[in-house]
């Protein structure tokens, strides 16, 4: 029965939810929405057991004083002052009013967005370092790779006149005829295993998501 | 010098009287052409009709133009749209569509507490303004109506969808029974799934752990629920060899469906004793952040295998590069078709497109699962079929099949 139970709940709410998808009229979005308010609801809850989580671990892990047992303690006292900051008790109370808080904007301004930023820049280097590991041509096919990937970078420069103008057309025929054509095969395959793999969950043949009694 | 002095401001003062009538001049030109413009003559066959395939609340307004637009005397700037529930009285102006465009599309709101509100059932009448560039010289459409919005029991458009889903269905059920009346399915050798068990052994022998990540993706995601079945397996591997595990999870829902999946696989594994609940944690929802305590992890920890399964976006290269660097064997599938590059670029082995969904039937060999992938297998076929068809057709320009996909939205 404890088996049963969710799997009959799955199944049902994956028929509303494909009939809602052929369906266009009110009844049929207002459903939708509440349904995808449920998603908010349990993720509200799910977040309390995140945190728990988060807490628990660092916890762990500055008690055992494994190697890196430092950086738990920044994380638990950053976790702790956007707590306090946001809350705003001194003056409202809610999160609404918290979010303007001078403090929490002076942390989230000046330390997460420049950190944020500082690990997306990081990218730029490790595209480079991914490109060369990419581009060697050990291969015919790695060949043919380094000739696309020089073809398609050069068209960016500007120095090159008429021979400008050929790796311009080169390039749209490269990008618009074989890169789309293996793009769109692979959007098909995801698009028939995204089925496949929907219809086995809704028929309770995957459940491994579902954990044991 | 007194002289130049003089010269210089008559030519000054000349100069601004000449550009005052010159102002005056254009000024009484303009209203000259202002004053010339004549009503253009009206637009024609204002047809309003509930807007198909949707809940109501909208009605679509076709026209012909009128003939001062773009033609005539070509005084039609645009078209304002009026509405009113009454033929008489109360025409509200509901839009502008510029010169030249025939359709609009009146929609209103379904919330009736919203100002915009456009309650269905109810008739409505509509009237046509051809404008000009002054605003007291137009020339408008007798009032039309009735005419009614309804919300629809079935979106035509999706028609084609809901036919190519009911056959793909049929066949998936079809090899899921002939799989389990115990028939032999054949499936491709899968490089990427079968250097599971390999990497979970160099684990054991190396003493390290294995990091699994779930990606970006919500627990609603199909890609991430495809990656729980694979983690589930993979779990199941790591209990009976005795290997650690570390899954970080960007999505506290994702972390608990996570935490139950691997628990199951350890009792599956009858090694309840060795699952350990912080070994599946929460970080943060917070992409970059969550990119820099993996990345932690990896240069601490040193997994002897990282495997990377479910959604993906930019993280991708700076988990996948930060492993290549950390010495880790990687295993990457992904439903991104933007990040699979990456992946092949910085993983030793990489599940592309549907792989990833065929990954859990392969490592469980379950003959029901593997049912599926052969369906799988015959929607490729079906799809290839089709595109050999409309190569076809379009040689012989038969739109047919083109219009046909064209009407699905």
């Amino acid at each position: 029965m404890k088996r049963q139970v969710p799997l009959m709940l799955v199944f049902t709410l994956a028929l509303v939810m494909i009939i809602q998808y052929f369906v266009p009229n009110d009844l049929s979005l207002d459903t939708n929405e509440f349904l995808l308010k449920w998603i908010i609801i349990i993720g509200v809850f799910a977040m309390a057991l995140g945190i728990w989580s988060l807490i628990r671990v660092s916890y762990e892990k500055i008690k055992r004083r494994v190697p890196g047992w430092q950086y738990p303690i920044a994380t638990l006292l950053g976790l702790a002052a956007m707590i306090i900051f946001g809350f705003d008790y001194g003056r409202h109370f809610s999160t609404a009013e918290g979010l303007n808080n001078p403090m929490f904007l002076k942390f989230f301004l000046y330390i997460i967005i420049p950190i944020q930023s500082t690990m997306f820049a990081l990218l730029a280097f490790y595209i480079a370092s991914a490109a060369y590991r990419a581009f060697r041509a050990r291969s015919a096919l790695a060949t043919l790779l380094l000739l696309a990937a020089l073809i398609v970078m050069l068209r960016f420069n500007p120095y090159l006149g008429i021979f400008g103008q050929y790796l311009e057309r080169t390039t749209s025929w490269l990008l618009n005829v074989p890169n789309l054509a293996a793009k769109r095969a692979i959007i098909i395959g995801i698009g028939l295993g995204s089925v496949a793999t929907a219809l086995k969950v809704m028929l309770g043949i995957e459940r491994a998501y579902m954990g044991k009694d | 010098m007194k002289f130049k002095i003089w010269a210089v401001c008559c030519l000054a003062i000349l100069g601004m009287i000449s550009s005052g009538m010159a102002q005056e001049n254009a000024d009484t030109a303009n209203r000259a052409t202002t004053a010339s413009i004549s009503p253009p003559a009206p637009p024609g066959n204002l047809e309003p009709k509930d807007t198909p395939d949707d809940n109501g609340h909208s009605i679509t307004l076709g026209w012909s133009l009128s003939p001062d637009d773009g033609a005539g005397n070509k005084s039609v700037l645009g078209y304002k749209i009026f509405r009113s529930t009454n033929r008489d009285t109360g025409f509200v102006e509901r839009g502008v569509s510029p010169s030249g465009s025939k359709e609009y599309v009146d929609m209103g709101g379904a919330i009736p507490e919203e100002n915009d509100y456009m309650p269905n059932d109810t008739d409505y009448y509509y009237k046509l303004r051809a404008v000009t560039s002054d605003s007291t010289v137009y020339s408008e459409t007798g009032v039309i109506g009735p005419t009614q919005t309804t919300g629809e029991w079935f979106n035509r458009g999706r028609t084609l969808v809901l036919v190519f889903v009911l056959i793909f269905a049929m066949v998936t059920v079809f090899f899921i029974r002939k799989a389990r009346s115990g028939a032999e399915l054949f499936v491709r050798r899968l490089a990427g799934i079968e250097a599971v068990d390999e990497a979970i052994g160099r684990a054991t022998e190396m003493g390290k752990p294995i990091l699994y990540v779930l990606g970006l993706g919500t627990a609603s995601d199909i890609a991430t629920i495809a990656s729980f079945s694979i983690l589930g397996r993979v779990a199941k591997k790591i209990a009976e060899y005795q290997t650690g595990l570390i899954v970080p999870c960007y999505d506290a829902i994702v972390m608990t469906v996570a935490q139950e999946t691997v628990r199951t696989a350890f009792l599956d594994a009858g090694r309840p004793d060795a699952y350990n609940e912080d070994m599946v944690y929460y970080v943060t929802s917070n992409q970059f952040g969550y990119v820099a305590a993996v990345n932690g992890t990896m240069l601490r920890q040193m997994p002897a295998t990282n495997i990377y399964m479910g959604t993906f976006f930019a993280e991708s290269l700076l988990l996948a590069e930060t492993g290549a660097l950390a010495g880790s064997v990687q295993i990457a599938g992904t439903d991104q078709v933007a990040q699979i590059p990456f992946f092949v670029v910085a993983c030793d082995y990489t599940l592309i497109g549907e792989e990833l969904y065929a990954a859990s039937a392969y490592l469980s060999r379950e003959p029901i699962l593997l049912g599926s992938l052969k369906a799988q297998d015959y929607g490729k076929a079906a799809v290839i079929a089709l595109s050999i068809i409309g190569i076809i057709a379009a040689q012989f320009n038969w739109t047919w099949l083109v219009e046909l996909f064209k009407s699905a939205n």
